[in-house]
């Protein structure tokens, strides 16, 4: 009942002009960025991030306009996949495989309303899921003390390269990596700088929504720089998108798949270093395992092949809300950018979130099912508007890109150094995604590294220098055993999941959801 | 290869960063683990991770052809410039000349690529410095 009353609560905070203008406004740009290729969620979330600062936005309504922009990529994916068979973001990557099809048969209207219904409703119930879920794991990780904190964040590093990478090693290093750069600056505990090389600028440590956009956003222009795809020019007009009400037959049809998708993408939502992208693929596959055991119809524009993976991929989008609220620690990319919004804006994310700062968790659900409601309505009926934003060719949208995110992040700090540091960090980005070493680790480092580090200080100090105390309760001796499961599993038994998955993958697609 | 040659740097970089924790002055008022500890950890896996990429590489990334890396290199130092000159030049004209390059290099006519130059640069400046009243670099001019 105390749920009720807190999500209405929630909704008396949500409904206030300025907030259901900013989710509007953010379902809108989120449709569209998801809908661009080469912009996905993390991207897209990334560039607003200084936006939302610089305006002057509070905690509640930043999360509500950034949570409205990832819920909204997660929609916008699809259109591109349906209408090009090029995926708006990696989470959309499947609904190519059926959606296409579908659309060269002319079906591109009905394609387009099934998976927006899809997408409504895995992300409906995610959201519910969100609600029952995230307050029980709360209650577990009230338990924590220091050292079990650190025993959280080695789990969660150690598991994020799981099934998404194809290399352990380069997930590691990525980790390690991200960890590194967070210890530059003075060291909060004693007050001695650390790796600054005498650089003032350093003395504050590096500024992690520098890093974020850099690695995001601008390698993404040098990606585009490097291939040229200025070929994708307009195609979308050649493509009729035709009724836009998939007929009841379909919908009886596919309300099965839609609920086994939901459940199992939300599933892999909350587990750690899963996300959307694993959402979707678990979610077809598994559908096409059960209802299509010859390999008949999917893939040649079954409507259940275009709604399981984009129920999956928004189920999965709200599951992967659950560990980051809850924990402080997120599960994907775009929610690890969510969390240096919270960071940010000084509230610490975790079990104490629900106590300390109800109204925010429980304004940003309520907006969550206020935006579920706009983006159903903007993404059935008004769907050929996004359809010709799709013919906005890279030379243009990519100098745009660029150029926001240097006015974001110049309008936060107002330093020409910052923005070198971003140019550095492009160029690392670049590089990194070249050799497939995947980005979110080093983000997740540099937002996580100092807090891991001063619990693993307090947890030794509290117990007199003692290191043992790190495995010294059966909380956190289970927290490590899963995290070296989760770290040694994908190498035995990864590796087929992955060449799978890594057989669609666009080239571009190398950023997690 | 060009996983052997990643791992070797990489375990540079972790090398180098160890000796970098080492170096670290502790002060006398110090918590029982200290400020070095954590970094070596840290150095210490960056450095068992490079050594297992270079010995277990994946295949070769496929590297673009020198004229496209150069074209990576220059876009680089043009958007370091802009940050060097955009407190000199001004907001809208540091930012019409980056996106025009940007544009240009992406593959825009002559005529397409000063218009989203401008366009970029002056449509940036209208939403969010005028209607939105964010702070921009203002240049000589004024803006």
């Amino acid at each position: 009942m105390d749920t009720f009353m807190s999500l209405a609560d929630g909704f008396a905070i949500a409904l206030t002009w300025q907030n259901i203008l900013l989710a509007l406004l953010g379902c809108f740009l989120g449709t569209i960025m998801g809908a661009l290729p080469g912009l996905g969620p993390s991207n897209g979330v990334a560039i607003l991030i200084p936006l939302a600062f610089t305006l002057g936005l509070g905690a509640t309504p930043s999360l509500i306009l950034l949570t409205s922009v990832y819920y909204g990529a997660m929609y916008g994916g699809r259109i591109s996949s349906i209408l090009l068979n090029i995926p708006g973001d990696e989470p959309a990557m499947m609904t190519c495989l059926d959606g296409y099809p579908m659309a060269q048969k002319g079906m591109a209207g009905q394609a387009l309303s099934l998976s927006g219904i899809a997408s409504f409703v895995g992300a409906f119930f995610a959201t519910w899921g969100l609600i029952f879920l995230a307050p029980q794991l709360v209650k577990i990780a009230l338990l924590f003390g220091p050292a079990e904190y650190f025993a959280l964040f080695a789990l969660a590093f150690m598991t994020l390269g799981g099934v998404s990478s194809t290399n352990q090693a380069k997930s590691a290093f990525a980790a390690a990596l991200g960890l590194g750069f967070a210890m530059i600056g003075v060291d909060t505990q004693t007050g001695v700088p650390r790796f600054t090389f005498g650089e003032v600028h350093l003395y504050d440590g590096l500024d992690f929504l520098v890093a974020i956009v850099g690695l995001f956003a601008l390698s993404e222009v040098f990606i585009f720089l490097e291939h040229r795809h200025g070929d994708a020019d307009g195609t979308a007009s050649k493509i009729k998108v035709g009724r836009l009400t998939p007929p009841l037959s379909m919908l009886k049809q596919t309300t099965p798949t839609m609920i086994r998708s939901t459940l199992l993408g939300f599933l892999a939502g909350v587990l750690p270093g899963a996300g959307a992208s694993l959402g979707s693929f678990i979610a077809y596959s598994f559908e096409k395992r059960l209802v299509d055991k010859d390999g008949k119809t999917f893939g040649k524009g079954d409507p259940r092949g275009v709604a399981a993976p984009e129920a999956g991929n928004n189920a999965a989008a709200g599951g992967a809300l659950v560990p980051m609220l809850a924990l402080g620690v997120p599960g994907s990319g775009t929610t690890a950018v969510l969390l240096a919004v919270l960071l940010s804006l000084n509230i610490t994310p975790g079990p104490l979130l629900f106590s300390q700062n109800p109204d925010v968790v429980w304004g940003l659900i309520a907006a969550l099912f206020i935006a579920n409601f706009m983006l159903l309505a903007m993404n059935i009926p008004m769907v050929g508007l996004f359809t010709r934003v799709l013919m906005v060719p890279p030379r243009i949208l990519m100098p745009v890109v660029a150029m926001v995110s240097f006015v974001g992040i110049y309008g936060i700090s107002g330093s020409s150094f910052d923005l070198l540091v971003m140019v550095g960090f492009g160029m690392l980005g670049w590089i990194l995604r070249k050799f497939d070493v995947p980005l979110v680790p080093i983000i997740l480092g540099t937002l996580l590294g100092n807090a891991m580090e001063n619990n693993l200080r307090r947890a030794i100090t509290i117990d007199n220098g003692n290191w043992l105390t790190l495995v010294d309760s059966p909380l956190s001796i289970t927290l490590w055993v899963i995290a070296i499961v989760g770290f040694i599993l994908p190498l035995i038994i990864g590796r087929k999941v992955k060449s799978k998955m890594h057989a669609r993958r666009d080239e571009e697609g190398s950023l997690a959801d | 290869m060009s996983d052997r040659i990643f791992g070797l740097v990489g375990l540079l970089i972790a090398i180098g960063f160890a000796f970098a924790a080492l170096a670290i002055e502790e002060s006398f008022l110090s918590d029982a683990v200290g400020p070095k500890a954590f970094p070596l950890i840290i150095a210490t896996i960056l450095g068992l991770s490079s050594i297992a990429i270079a010995l277990k590489p994946d295949d070769a990334p496929t590297w673009p052809s020198l004229g496209r890396f150069a074209e990576i290199l220059a876009a680089a130092v043009v958007m370091m410039l802009y940050a060097e000159l955009l407190p000199v030049l001004g907001f809208v004209i540091a930012t019409a000349f980056a996106a025009a390059y940007l544009t240009w290099r992406l593959g825009s006519g002559m005529v397409a690529t000063v218009l989203t130059g401008v366009g970029t640069s002056v449509g940036i400046y209208v939403i969010f410095h005028l209607v939105l009243g964010l702070s921009l670099a203002r240049g000589p001019l004024g803006f």
